[in-house]
């Protein structure tokens, strides 16, 4: 800042007045009801001053990106999947490469504390932990020829934290595959409006493959429009078939449904990628920017006001009906995507370092795209916040909690300290053309309650509310079912592989018996999960997201470690703080999670203790609600031994991880000379291309000067 | 207008880039640059095909997160 120019530093202190309002206003508020302006205004007042002072920090001080280095891509370049990418393209890559789900759902379901701590969480810890995970995992991947997580961990940490690593890679995939298929039962069950258009996309998606196979070869965009077009054809065809005598047929129970989806994830697995998979990637990710990008713009629009409060009694109490627990750890857990989430350092060291143009440009796209799932984040929790209390509590606490009718739910949404009358409820429901929306947990339904309401103010008005709904709807779910296939796919081969060690032909990828038995067993372990969940006395949802929590918070453990590791080994042990920080801050949350869950005496947060109290009252003779009569008191006993034993599982995997990263640290420190790395050797760049999004006076210089291909490129 | 059109051409190139439907130009560019402009290209179908099956046999390429 030594230089900084007065309209600088005028434009930064207005910057960081914006953010600071927001806080304010955010924090002092009590007892009315807040615009969420102040949230958008905390949030991208505060990434503005992490991305242009923090970022540029860790870029140029810790990292010290070098702009005389050839990336990867430059040196590598064959013109397929090692390629310099614009930044701005790569941007859009990875960003849609990121942002999923998660982001939408995690923040629906910490609501339920009020939305400040959740928001808190979202902002803080992406500019100090997330983002910074992200980046740096790109950056040091990228002076790896864009090796993986695992095979970094294998090799700069060692074998045991490297396998260590790569089975928690594997548990956590299991898991987070049965939450996202749990998500999408619990939004398409008894609705045969969202269960049709999602079937639609089954035989759209099998066009598109054989357009883009046989008829025209690579046209994405063209058929992109066309399979959109008749997305929301099926969309609004959905309602028709909701309204006919067809209803019945696309009026699912969950756990038939269960079933659908598990043989629609084996099959789509087993098929080649271009039939299902490849035009299903093109019509979510299309869908995706086109929602979240509607979705900002209806919030800045509109700028509702919020009717959640800004912090509940549950948050102290840690009785909270959607997730058992107090505020800390457990808003660390169900809130991961979109402030810190394990799951992006496997697409930050994968390919999107493949495609870098320059190593200045990881601030840009590393931890640029990951505050833009931030504010993702903030606007699932902006679309919880809007809608009433009363019935964002009877859709998301669990049916044993809620009851099966109006009446019951009314009172018992009474018994959690809100009110919302039968009636009420009853029209909630009728607004969006669903039967009910009693339990409807998971999160997607309640974002796409609150995404109806905003996008009806802009666009259509109360008529239009049952439309977006299942717009919604659908736009959730069709990436989940996506994100199955695929997700099957990497457990396969990473199951493939490991079995490959044992018996050879398993390695092989055309090999079509150890295809078919891998596929099946993945299938089989997530489907497992996902049948407990939906079968789950005590609300799957409640039991089983605290463990996709914790699972990707693990991953990011991991990922940190890694990170934290390669800093010190690589002599900036004066910088490692930058990730060290965030690491002990995602190991203590993680761990005390892991604890509680394990260990707890509550029986609604730790796992043993459930199990103990059920099955006393068992050998008692006794039903204890809300479990109806033995065989679900027998089910809870079961699925409580299962999640505990988890839950313990991934805490150890953790501490093995951090062990061993501890130890190569100390001796790296110790005795530097011993320390080696893989790094690949500088190599002089002769790309010229700007570090951000807007070239400075400098680089629009040294464009010019490197001549009319280079100055068209960066004027594009 | 001619800022307009240059705006429809810049989203043009946006859109090909960000599906990858340049791929095909993007390789057959990087060949002749490399091995000379009248070295063998494979046609379009088939580096399209070779490409989807890359992704079969590493689906790891390619995977977004949740």
């Amino acid at each position: 800042m030594r230089n900084a120019s007065p309209k600088s530093i005028a434009i930064w202190t207005a910057v960081a007045l914006v953010g600071a309002a927001g806080w304010a206003v955010l924090a002092l508020a009590r007892g009315e009801e807040v615009s969420a302006a102040w949230m958008v205004a905390a949030a991208l007042g505060s990434y503005a001053i992490g991305y242009r002072f923090y970022a540029r920090f860790i870029a140029t001080r810790v990292l010290k990106v070098d702009k005389t280095r050839a990336t990867p891509a430059e040196r590598l370049d064959n013109g397929i999947d090692f390629h310099p990418t614009d930044r701005r393209v790569l941007l859009g890559h990875h960003f849609a490469a990121i942002a999923g789900a998660g982001p939408l759902v995690g923040p629906v379901l910490a609501a339920q504390m009020g939305y400040l701590p959740g928001t808190i969480w979202i902002i803080v810890g992406v500019i100090f932990a997330g983002a910074v995970q992200d980046m740096v995992t790109l950056f040091f991947s990228m002076r790896r020829d864009g090796k993986s997580l695992g095979q970094m961990a294998r090799e700069e940490i060692g074998p045991v934290g490297g396998a260590a690593a790569l089975l928690a890679v594997l548990a956590i995939m299991i898991i987070l595959l049965a939450v996202l298929a749990l998500v999408v039962v619990n939004a398409l069950a008894e609705s045969p409006w969202g269960t049709f258009s999602i079937g639609m996309t089954i035989p759209i998606a099998l066009f598109m493959g054989f357009y883009l196979r046989v008829l025209r070869p690579g046209r994405v965009t063209e058929v992109s429009v066309i399979g959109i077009a008749l997305l929301l054809f099926a969309l609004v065809a959905g309602r028709w078939v909701a309204e006919s005598s067809w209803a019945e047929t696309f009026t699912l129970a969950p756990s038939t449904l269960v079933i659908w989806i598990l043989v629609y994830s084996f099959i789509a697995s087993i098929l080649p990628v271009w039939m299902l998979l490849a035009p299903r990637d093109y019509l979510s990710t299309f869908m995706k920017i086109g929602t979240i990008g509607l979705l900002a713009l209806g919030v800045i629009v509109t700028l509702p006001t919020m009717k959640m409060e800004g912090i509940t009694d549950f948050a102290g109490q840690g009785d909270g009906p959607v997730f058992a627990g107090s505020l800390f750890p457990f808003v660390f857990i169900t809130i991961a995507c979109g402030a810190l989430s394990g799951f992006h350092a496997l697409i930050s060291s994968g390919t999107t370092p493949k495609m870098m143009q320059k190593e200045t440009q990881v601030r840009m796209i590393g931890y640029g795209s990951m505050l833009m799932e931030s504010f993702v984040a903030i606007m699932a929790m902006v679309a919880a916040s809007i809608i009433d209390p009363g019935l964002y509590f009877a859709m998301n606490a669990p049916a044993g909690v809620i009851g099966d009718n109006v009446q019951a739910a009314s009172e018992a949404v009474k018994g959690l300290g809100y009110t919302i009358s039968p009636d009420q409820l009853a029209a909630a429901a009728k607004a969006v053309e669903e039967h009910s929306l009693l339990s409807r947990t998971g999160g997607a339904p309640t974002l796409a309650i609150g995404v109806s309401e905003i996008f009806s103010k802009v666009i259509g008005g109360a008529s239009m509310k049952a439309f977006w709904y299942h717009f919604a709807i659908m736009f959730e779910a069709l990436f989940i079912l996506t994100a199955l296939d695929a997700g099957t796919r990497v457990g396969r081969f990473m199951l493939q592989d490991m079995l490959g060690n044992v018996y050879k032909p398993f390695r092989r990828v055309s090999w079509w018996p150890g295809l078919l038995a891998s596929s099946a067993v993945i299938v089989a372990l997530w489907g497992y999960f996902l049948w407990v969940g939906v079968h789950e006395p005590l609300g799957g949802i409640n039991q089983l997201f605290p463990l996709f929590g914790i699972a990707n918070q693990l991953l990011a453990a991991v990922a940190l470690a890694v990170c934290t590791t390669l800093l010190v080994k690589s002599g900036r042990l004066k910088w490692a703080w930058v990730t060290a920080v965030p690491l002990a801050w995602d190991a203590v949350v993680t761990l005390t999670a892991s604890w509680q869950k394990v260990f707890s005496s509550d029986p609604k947060v730790g796992f043993f203790e459930q199990r103990s109290v059920y099955q006393e009252a068992i050998d008692a003779g006794k039903v204890l609600p809300p479990a109806k009569d033995m065989d679900d008191m027998h089910t809870v006993v079961t699925n409580s031994t299962v999640d505990g034993v988890l839950s313990a599982l991934f805490a150890v995997l953790v501490i093995v991880v951090l062990l061993d990263a501890g130890r190569t640290c100390v001796r790296a420190i110790r005795k530097p000379e011993t320390a080696t790395l893989t790094e690949v050797p500088h190599t002089e760049s002769t790309i010229v291309a700007p570090a951000g999004l807007i070239p400075t006076k400098e680089e629009k210089a040294e464009l010019a000067a490197a001549g009319p291909a280079a100055s068209e490129e960066g004027s594009r | 207008m001619s800022a307009l059109r240059r705006a429809g051409r810049w989203v043009r190139w946006y859109v090909r880039e960000f599906t990858d439907e340049s791929a095909y130009e993007r390789y057959v560019a990087h060949v002749r640059q490399h091995e000379g402009p009248s070295a063998p290209v494979p046609s379009r179908r088939e580096f399209e095909r070779t490409r989807a099956d890359a992704r079969e046999g590493d689906p790891r390429e390619g995977f977004r997160c949740c």
